[in-house]
């Protein structure tokens, strides 16, 4: 079994990764009846005696004594780490994981990445050492940060360079056009370069896609229809049954972010008749080395607590999984061209129910020519908690191109005006070229699913055969 | 007299632990001592206690599923894996077939032949080696392939037999193009007789045959199983002078494979039905014969659906254009009868020479195994290994969607960075387009 190492950067980074371990935690309680530490839990957890002398390490099949997350906490204001430190979590995490500063890189990408990197680097490289060196098979490390605030501290590149042979999966939170942060196209342009040259797969992610999701779920558990009563704690934003009490004002949406990394990583940690580890989806959705921005869409958001017929509901949770509402960006994948898709599904579901439902959803869904059947399928045994299944649909597909797109729009609309350039200029270490070079990479991107779209629709030929002498 | 059977990956450990289940399941049901002692000396050794022990090699990069066919063997109560004849590693293969054939296979090449050498070392004698694997992931094609390429190093004179899940058409890997046409390529050079299973037909054969409303993955492998046991277990042969034949799968490959450009064998079994309908049901021997030709005639996989208009062409003068398109030539066949009144079975149909290609006479072509003993608790039950056409057109579709993503150079760079070329890919399409090339010219 391998492990994975988290990595939350920012404060954003920090406030999903702290509902990322609350929900693993509560995921691992309700399938883990005998409270041994097995293979599951050491994906993510490490089982410390204290008593012991030698640091403590617990080996797979004892009981577990103390867990502590694979994690590595990065934040160059100490706010949302003290919290963390002082909330139901401390346990989960001790003083050698974590990396603080007193006063926050003021939302400026060039102060994240070159006075505060360059200043923390050794200890940033010195503490992800000793996470690595606790796995005995690291496979993955996941990044959690956001894209519009400056953060950069520690990146995809750093992680590259310092342990190349590791999958590098990063979930960024991207901002809504009508972000709070006036520079955050400037930082997520520079970021989206590193991104795109280092990171191995990227879970793009929009704070608005989150907020319609929960209005929607709360809009239905507040309808009082008849019938229509949602099960408790089985919402994909509800963490009730962890360990935290009150929720807090992004809750909610870091929860749906928090679920989406527990079940990327379920087949990897649980037992299925068709597994799908970590480094599959890597090889699997991303057919040109820069292509890789995965978009995720997790069904069912709820389940309703009466018990309607089950193919039903299942063959629904399919459908569902391709409709706008259910994607974690604003975009519209049925209507781009897919290169790639995976379905995870978790719980009671059979290959059957796969290939029926595969069958009947792949005419309306536009593939690249080469790739006509391109799905990469997993089938996982344990259940989400609180649903019987659910899916996980990772799309590679050109509808990201428009965000990008708006993205850089918004980068040109400030550079324009060279609008708060001094800022990020006057940082030792930048220069206007980091500018340029990023708006040429971010358009090149784009260029290069542009090329791909112009493809969708049309009949392409098939590649003639070789032709073998007689 | 002993096979060797060495499980890779996911599939291989799946299918594997089915085929075992059910092999010991018949062997010990009844009142039938040779065929019992046969079988089991066959597949399984015996412990100073009288445990049945697979005589089997696990392997996969990855531990669940291992740890869970060997503690399903145990559950089960009546037969086991021996307790060291595993290995795993932590890190599975990521579906790549140049990371299992480059880096896992030779990584752990020593560990495997170690393993295996010790469960031929208890056999008393070797009949031949079986490996049993998919080829759309990473571990069972690409590690497959890798230790079947050692398996053959070590073992020259034995026969190795590879047992192939060909996975659905509408994907379960999206690379797993890719993956089939390195592994048939390489293994083409290697292997004596390649026998495949398609996923896309058992899964037909559990819905429309069995009646299996939900179908997972253990129905597939059930069915699998089944049609695999009905070749392995114990018959009596043209050479084997009235007792269980001792040289199966040299038996088999001489029957079916008798030349290297021909090494794809499909196989499939008559009756199949759901457990509780085999009770009421009756069968006989020219029905069932019957039925079957008119399956390996028509290239139907099954006994439903057949299309009884299909007929070999007329006259001696046989070329392609006369024979019709949806006529399934044959290279070689054995038919293999289990049950009550087999030798009072009229299987003169078979030896009809125009069901087979011009160049080989059918009393060569045409190959018998007998028992009187039941299978798998069907009173009588037929099952046909076929050297034909039946696998060019899954062959043929699958070459041409791997070679239509290469042409755009998709996932390239995934197999590149693990130490295959694009020269390589290249070497793989142009084989099996000979392969495609030499099935569809037979007549």
């Amino acid at each position: 079994m391998t492990q994975s190492v988290v990595v939350q950067v920012g404060q954003c980074g920090n406030q999903v990764g702290c509902r990322f371990w609350d929900l693993a935690l509560r995921e691992h309680a309700h399938v883990n009846k005998k409270g041994l530490y097995d293979e599951a839990l050491s994906s993510f957890f490490r089982n410390v005696d204290s008593r012991k002398s030698d640091g403590g390490a617990c080996g797979i099949g004892g009981r577990i004594q103390h867990l502590k997350a694979r994690a590595v906490l990065v934040d160059m204001e100490e706010g949302v780490v003290n919290e963390i430190l002082q909330g139901p979590l401390r346990e989960v995490f001790d003083s050698t994981q974590l990396l603080t500063d007193v006063s926050g890189s003021g939302n400026n990408w060039a102060v994240g990445h070159m006075t505060y990197g360059s200043a923390y680097r050794e200890q940033i490289v010195d503490k992800l050492r000793k996470a690595v060196e606790h796995c005995d098979c690291l496979q993955c490390f996941f990044l959690i940060h956001s894209m519009g605030g400056g953060e950069k501290v520690l990146d995809s590149n750093l992680l590259e360079e310092e342990f190349p042979e590791v999958c590098r999966i990063v979930t960024s939170i991207y901002p809504s056009a009508e972000d709070d942060v006036i520079t955050s196209p400037y930082n997520s342009v520079l970021a989206m370069r590193e991104l795109t040259e280092h990171a191995d797969c990227v879970l793009p992610i929009e704070n608005q896609s989150l907020v319609d999701i929960v209005d929607k779920i709360k809009r239905m558990s507040h309808s009082g229809k008849p019938g229509l009563v949602i099960k408790r704690d089985s919402t994909i934003i509800s963490g009730q049954g962890g360990l935290s009490g009150a929720e807090k004002p992004f809750d909610a949406m870091n929860n749906i972010v928090a679920n989406l990394l527990l079940n990327i990583t379920s087949s990897a940690r649980f037992e299925g008749s068709l597994n799908m580890d970590l480094n599959e989806i890597a090889m699997n959705l991303v057919p040109f080395p820069r292509l890789h921005y995965l978009v995720p869409s997790l069904t069912p958001l709820y389940t309703l607590a009466d018990v309607s017929v089950p193919t039903r509901r299942l063959d629904q949770m399919f459908s569902d999984a391709f409709s706008k509402d259910h994607q974690l960006i604003r975009a519209d994948p049925k209507h781009s061209l897919y290169l790639a898709c995976a379905l995870m599904v978790r719980g009671n579901a059979q290959v059957s129910d796969l290939r029926r439902n595969i069958e009947r959803l792949k005419p309306s869904l536009p593939f690249v020519s080469w790739n006509q059947e391109g799905w990469k399928t997993g089938l996982c045994s344990v259940p989400p908690v609180g649903h019987s299944h659910s899916l996980l649909a990772l799309a590679n597909n050109t509808c990201v191109k428009p965000t990008f797109m708006e993205l850089r729009d918004r980068f040109t609309k400030l550079y324009r005006k060279k609008a708060h350039l001094h800022h990020y200029l006057q940082v030792e270490g930048m220069e206007q070229s980091f500018f340029s070079e990023a708006t040429n990479s971010l358009s090149s991107l784009i260029e290069e699913y542009h090329h791909l779209d112009a493809t969708k629709g049309r009949l392409m030929p098939d590649a003639p055969r070789l032709s073998i002498a007689r | 007299m002993s096979i060797v059977t060495v499980q890779l990956g996911q599939c291989g450990n799946q299918v594997g632990h089915e085929l075992f289940d059910l092999l010991c399941s018949d062997a010990q049901q009844g009142q039938r001592k040779l065929y019992s002692t046969a079988s089991c000396e066959r597949f399984f050794h015996q412990t100073a206690h009288g445990e049945l022990v697979a005589r089997a090699v696990l392997v996969d990069m990855e531990p669940k599923v291992i740890n869970q066919s060997i503690s399903r063997a145990v559950k089960g109560g009546r037969w086991r894996y021996g307790e060291s004849s595993h290995f795993s590693q932590k890190q599975g293969s990521g579906n790549n077939w140049a990371n299992g054939y480059c880096v896992h296979g030779p990584r752990h090449r020593d560990v495997v032949e170690e393993l295996v050498r010790r469960e031929v070392e208890r056999c008393d004698r070797l009949a031949g080696l079986m490996a049993m694997m998919s080829v759309a992931g990473g571990t069972g094609s690409g590690v497959g392939t890798y230790v079947t390429q050692c398996l053959r190093d070590i073992y020259p004179k034995s026969f190795i037999l590879n047992h192939l899940t060909w996975p659905y058409g509408t994907g379960e890997v999206i690379v797993q193009n890719y993956n089939s046409v390195l592994t048939l390529a390489h293994l083409y050079q290697l292997s004596d007789a390649i026998l495949v299973h398609e996923n896309d037909t058992v899964h037909r054969i559990c819905s429309q045959l069995l009646n299996i409303k939900h179908i997972s993955f253990s129905d597939v492998n059930r069915v699998i199983a089944h049609q695999l046991g009905s070749i392995m277990q114990p018959a009596l042969t043209a050479d084997s002078h009235g007792v269980y034949s001792r040289n199966p799968l040299g038996e088999l490959v001489s029957a079916l494979t008798c030349h290297p450009e021909y090494k794809l064998l499909s196989v499939c079994t008559i009756p199949q039905m759901s457990s509780s309908s085999i009770a009421y049901s009756a069968f006989s021997w020219p029905g069932l014969l019957k039925h079957l030709r008119q399956m390996l005639i028509s290239n139907t996989k099954m006994e439903e659906g057949i299309d009884w208009q299909v007929r070999p062409p007329a006259g001696s003068e046989r070329t392609r254009s006369l024979t019709g398109p949806s006529f399934n030539t044959s290279l070689a066949n054995l038919l293999i009868l289990r049950g009550k009144d087999v030798y009072s079975a009229e299987t003169g149909g078979f030896e009809d020479p125009a069901l087979y290609t011009s160049w080989l006479p059918s009393e060569e072509a045409f190959n018998l195994w007998k028992s009187p003993v039941p299978f798998n608790k069907y009173e009588k039950s037929a099952t046909l290994v076929s050297n034909s056409q039946a696998l060019l057109r899954p062959l043929d579709n699958m070459v041409g969607k791997a070679w239509n993503m290469f042409a755009s150079r998709a996932y390239i760079h995934q197999y590149i960075k693990f130490g295959i070329s694009e020269e390589d890919f290249l070497d793989s399409f142009t084989s099996l387009e000979q392969v495609i090339s030499s099935y569809s010219q037979l007549c």
